[in-house]
């Protein structure tokens, strides 16, 4: 291997592979992130793909996307800008030039760059560089069209398989520009395509070729070298946020000893949950898909009735239509846990898109007074220990339970350490005493305030629940008027009841900070890089984050009144600001809001908070 | 009344006392569901009964088993998650005309199309009760009610051949103050796998009064039903001689005796036939062309939701190496940090 000629020294570099839907740039990303994990970088990825399943080809619109950060020491975004873009077309260059960090680096395939392309791409000139302002940046213009057709020429493919081996071309000189071994790829590669030995052939010879290119243009081409990061011992693995979700519900489920259920309708961006429980037949899990939202959360209430460890999976719209049956299962008082995975709203929305506007849909979206508890997801692999904690809560205290997630956590991946269930605590529903003489159907267990789970197959505990107000005792069907305040009272206090359970909230950063940054959910990676580079630059900032919302932690009045400045970033127009103005009415609050279907950027939090800081 | 096993229809009663309307029809079903849990020897712990909302649906409270009274038009979910989460369990699906075919359709037929194994009695009073007098969806055309008062524009649903057409294997006819014939529907509906509807036609005193009057009046009753049993001819009417027979592709109604009919002239139901076109012609007759039929109009054998997700997880279960959450977490692409 040749001398590199221009090598630059990183901290940490992101990477995007973008092109069209049908260039594959969502797998060579995926591979490229495995073998960075694997090299021992931190890393954090996000696809970005097209709401369309088949856009026009060559549009901005059928752009896909596949971002990776990597670094030498912990990263907690995929990353705002790219220091090396990879284009397959001109659209791709075109939907990501606003995206390059100055002075970048882009790969692009020259071949696909002729007229026809460019004009697709809403290109008005031969010169694309020019008209997107590009000319600082060190440009690699590949033919990597005609590079793949000459490297698999005597393969026997058709032209169709040829053309669909570029991506792995373009993997192969992305590895030489960061210097990474190629073997995890291969692997995958032979274990892929196990079946079809000519596959296997063209692509790792692709791929090869594409390392060897970059070596041959080394005079022109810049390489990057990362060092690896300090990672804490044990086995690791890849997890974006809707799979994180689904093991935290496994994890839970086999702890507890109760079987698993999930009712659910598919909906973007949450519909790997059901994907992801329904193939875990192996672990016994139950999964009804329904014929509609309703239907989903319905089937799970029934299953919690029964005893299970009950899950409904939704986005926005869908929580919209589980509100009554959410407030069943307020009233009846059974465990369920309700994931929704926000989007852009309202209405059908930003599908696809990100957005923390689902807020007070979660805690008030109800008729009638309806308390329930809300917990908030703030990272892809967090989603995990949320997931298994929203099941704890709901199962032990009886009660149904909001986890949120959103778009951006759902498939944004990080590397996840795989834990043992033994380092989580133990879950242990309120199972009926079946020696108790004195059970009735509302009985309570005088710390927590649950009722007791009584299901059906016990013999002796013959009752009946339903929508209609309780009895405080008995359960019958309660008209008095006193006994529905007591009942509206006690199930309130039991949700608050479960603030004794939740750990505190943390304030990260400097303890005397002028400027306090509060946030909830999954902005906490954006947050906290703001954070750690704004304490780097010598500002007095920190940052409370918030995964609790209802409950909130008992020390939050304390830790939020602490601070002579609060800012609540949030991606709505101030939902959790209004929540926190509404518990804590003699506190002050400013806000900093960003509905455009995307997550922060680092640079605009760090913006805002020197403005504020400058005021001070 | 013992029954079989020693079981008695009381020990179906709750403590609760029964709010219905003197004289409403729902009183009879009540009786006739007790009866046949006895007389099959349910224990009462093992039978959940599950119901929406409206007057029927007030139904769990009255029985000493299981109970959840639900929300409108949504019974047929929380069902169909019991019995697919328990499938020891007997679930009993309690609905109405509006419960079932308007805010709920929608559950309604998938639950049958899924065949999930639920007892479904659908007590069709052609009325809303509960809101106090507006028309449901199978109000008769022109039907004057409070939200119509100048009669209905719609055309009802036929529940048997909405059943059907969604695929249903089990579909069942009574009138609620026939007693008998309802505890013999129920027992088949009970013993049947896979999800049953048995239309309970009953009377509302209040707001519906004598709907099915014209059919289920003990003076024409049996010249204007006929009561269906599998393996038995199509025979009724007071003087037994009257029966039905297929003319090309329609059902017509013949006298035996008349115009050269005799006994073999007439069909013999099959209820267990596969085909769905006659059971459907059997469903949809209506009085004054037709009698209206009672009975078992189908039942047939299928694969059942509750029965195949067990067989399913059982089947995975045995081939996969996937045997606990460990396993499953260090599956696929594990790397190690040392």
């Amino acid at each position: 291997m040749g001398k590199r000629s221009k090598v630059i020294e990183r901290e940490e570099v992101v990477v995007r592979f973008s092109g069209d839907s049908g260039d594959g740039m969502q797998l060579t990303g995926t591979l490229f992130s495995y073998t960075s994990a694997i090299f021992g970088n931190d890393i954090s990825t996000f696809p970005d793909f097209p709401a369309e399943i088949r856009a026009p080809q060559g549009t901005v619109g059928g752009v896909s996307g596949f971002q990776v950060h990597f670094g030498h020491s912990e990263v907690y975004t995929p990353g705002d800008y790219a220091d090396v873009l990879v284009a397959m077309n001109p659209a791709a260059l075109k939907a990501n030039a606003k995206w390059m960090k100055p002075g970048g680096t882009i790969i692009m395939d020259v071949d696909s760059f002729d007229e026809k392309h460019l004009k697709k791409a809403g290109y008005k000139t031969n010169d694309p560089l020019m008209e997107d302002k590009l000319g600082d940046y060190h440009i690699v213009k590949a033919p990597l069209t005609t590079l793949t057709k000459e490297s698999l020429k005597d393969m026997g493919l058709d032209n169709k398989s040829i053309l669909r081996s570029k991506n792995m071309f373009a993997l192969g000189l992305v590895y030489w520009v960061f210097d990474r071994p190629l073997d995890h790829t291969e692997e995958f590669i032979r274990k892929k395509f196990a079946k079809k030995p000519a596959v296997v052939k063209a692509n790792l010879k692709v791929l090869e070729d594409g390392y060897n290119y970059g070596n041959n243009i080394q005079a022109t081409t810049p390489s990057y070298h990362i060092n690896p990061a300090e990672i804490k011992k044990g086995s690791y693995r890849n997890l974006n946020g809707n799979i994180a979700t689904a093991w935290g519900f496994l994890a839970a489920s086999e702890k507890s000893g109760l079987p698993l259920f999930l009712g659910s309708y598919p909906i973007t961006p949450a519909t790997e949950i059901l994907q992801e429980l329904s193939a875990r037949k192996d672990l016994g899990v139950k999964v009804f898909q329904a014929e509609d939202e309703i239907a989903g959360i319905c089937t799970s209430i029934g299953a919690s009735f029964t005893g299970s460890l009950a899950i409904t999976s939704t986005s926005g719209p869908g929580l919209a239509l589980k509100g009554e049956a959410i407030g069943l299962a307020v009233i009846a008082e059974l465990p369920l846990v309700v994931v929704d995975v926000q989007r852009g709203g309202p209405s059908t929305g930003l599908p696809t898109k990100t957005e923390q506007s689902d807020l007070m849909q979660a805690l008030y979206g109800r008729n009638g007074e309806s308390p329930l508890v809300v917990v908030a997801s703030s990272s892809p692999t967090n989603c995990f220990d949320y997931a298994y904690y929203a099941a704890k809560i709901a199962v032990e205290h009886m009660t149904p339970v909001i986890l949120l997630s959103d778009g951006f956590l759902a498939n944004g991946t990080q590397p996840w350490r795989i834990p043992e269930l033994s380092e989580f605590p133990d879950i242990v529903p309120p199972v009926v005493d079946k020696n108790d003489k004195d059970w009735a159907p509302y009985k309570r267990d005088e710390e927590r305030l649950n009722r007791y789970w009584a299901c059906p197959g016990t013999e002796g505990f013959e009752h009946r629940i339903g929508g209609l107000e309780k009895d405080y005792v008995t359960g019958d069907v309660s008209h008095d008027s006193l006994n529905h305040e007591r009942m509206t009272d006690i199930r309130e206090k039991k949700v608050q009841k479960v603030a004794d359970y939740i750990p505190e909230l943390e304030v990260l950063g400097d303890e005397d900070a002028e400027v306090l940054m509060v946030g909830w959910g999954g902005t906490y990676g954006h947050l906290y890089t703001a954070l750690e580079e704004l304490l780097a630059e010598g500002h007095k900032v920190a940052l409370a984050h918030f995964n609790y919302i209802k409950p909130l932690p008992k020390n939050s009045y304390d830790v939020l009144k602490k601070f002579k400045k609060r800012v609540v970033c949030e991606l709505n127009l101030g939902q959790f600001a209004s929540y926190l103005r509404m518990n804590f009415p003699d506190l002050e609050y400013s806000q900093f809001n960003k509905v455009q279907g995307l997550p922060f950027t680092v640079v605009e939090l760090k913006e805002h908070i020197k403005s504020l800081l400058e005021e001070c | 009344m013992a029954g079989e096993n020693g079981n008695n229809y009381t020990q179906f009663k709750s403590d609760q006392s029964v709010r219905w309307c003197p004289g409403c029809g729902d009183h009879a079903i009540l009786n006739s569901v007790q009866k046949v849990m006895a007389e099959l020897g349910y224990k009462n712990e093992e039978v959940a009964v599950i119901s929406g909302i409206g007057c029927s649906s007030r139904f769990p409270y009255y029985m000493d088993t299981y109970g959840f009274h639900t929300i409108h038009g949504r019974a047929s979910s929380i069902a169909s998650g019991v019995k697919v989460a328990n499938p020891k369990l007997k679930v009993w699906q309690i609905t109405g005309d509006g419960d079932a075919l308007a805010i709920g359709g929608n559950h309604f037929i998938h639950t049958i199309r899924r065949n999930v194994d639920i007892n479904v009695i659908l007590f069709n009073n052609q009325i809303y009760g509960l809101t106090k007098g507006q028309y449901s969806p199978t109000s008769k055309r022109g039907f004057i009610s409070k939200t119509s008062p100048f009669g209905t524009i719609e055309y009802p649903f036929r529940p048997g051949e909405l059943c059907i057409g969604a695929r249903g294997q089990f579909f069942a006819r009574s009138i609620d103050k026939e007693l008998k014939l309802t505890v013999e529907v129920l027992k088949e509906a009970a013993q049947h796998e896979g999800t049953s509807i048995v239309e309970m036609l009953q009377n509302c005193v209040i707001y519906n009064d004598k709907t099915h009057n014209a059919i289920t009046d003990k003076e024409h009753r049996e010249d204007r039903t006929i009561i269906l049993r599998h393996g038995e001819p199509m025979i009724f009417g007071k003087n037994k001689d009257k029966g039905l027979i297929l003319d090309g592709m329609t059902l017509k109604v013949v006298t035996i005796g008349e115009n050269g009919i005799t006994k073999d002239d007439i069909l013999v139901h099959d209820a267990h036939c596969d085909d769905i076109s006659l059971h459907l012609k059997l469903a949809d007759m209506e009085y004054p062309n037709y009698p209206v039929a009672l009975g078992v109009i189908r039942s047939v054998d299928g694969l059942v939701y509750d029965q195949c997700m067990e067989d399913q997880l059982a089947d995975v279960q045995a081939k996969s190496k996937v045997k606990s959450f460990k396993d499953l977490v260090h599956s696929g692409q594990v790397w190690e940090v040392k």
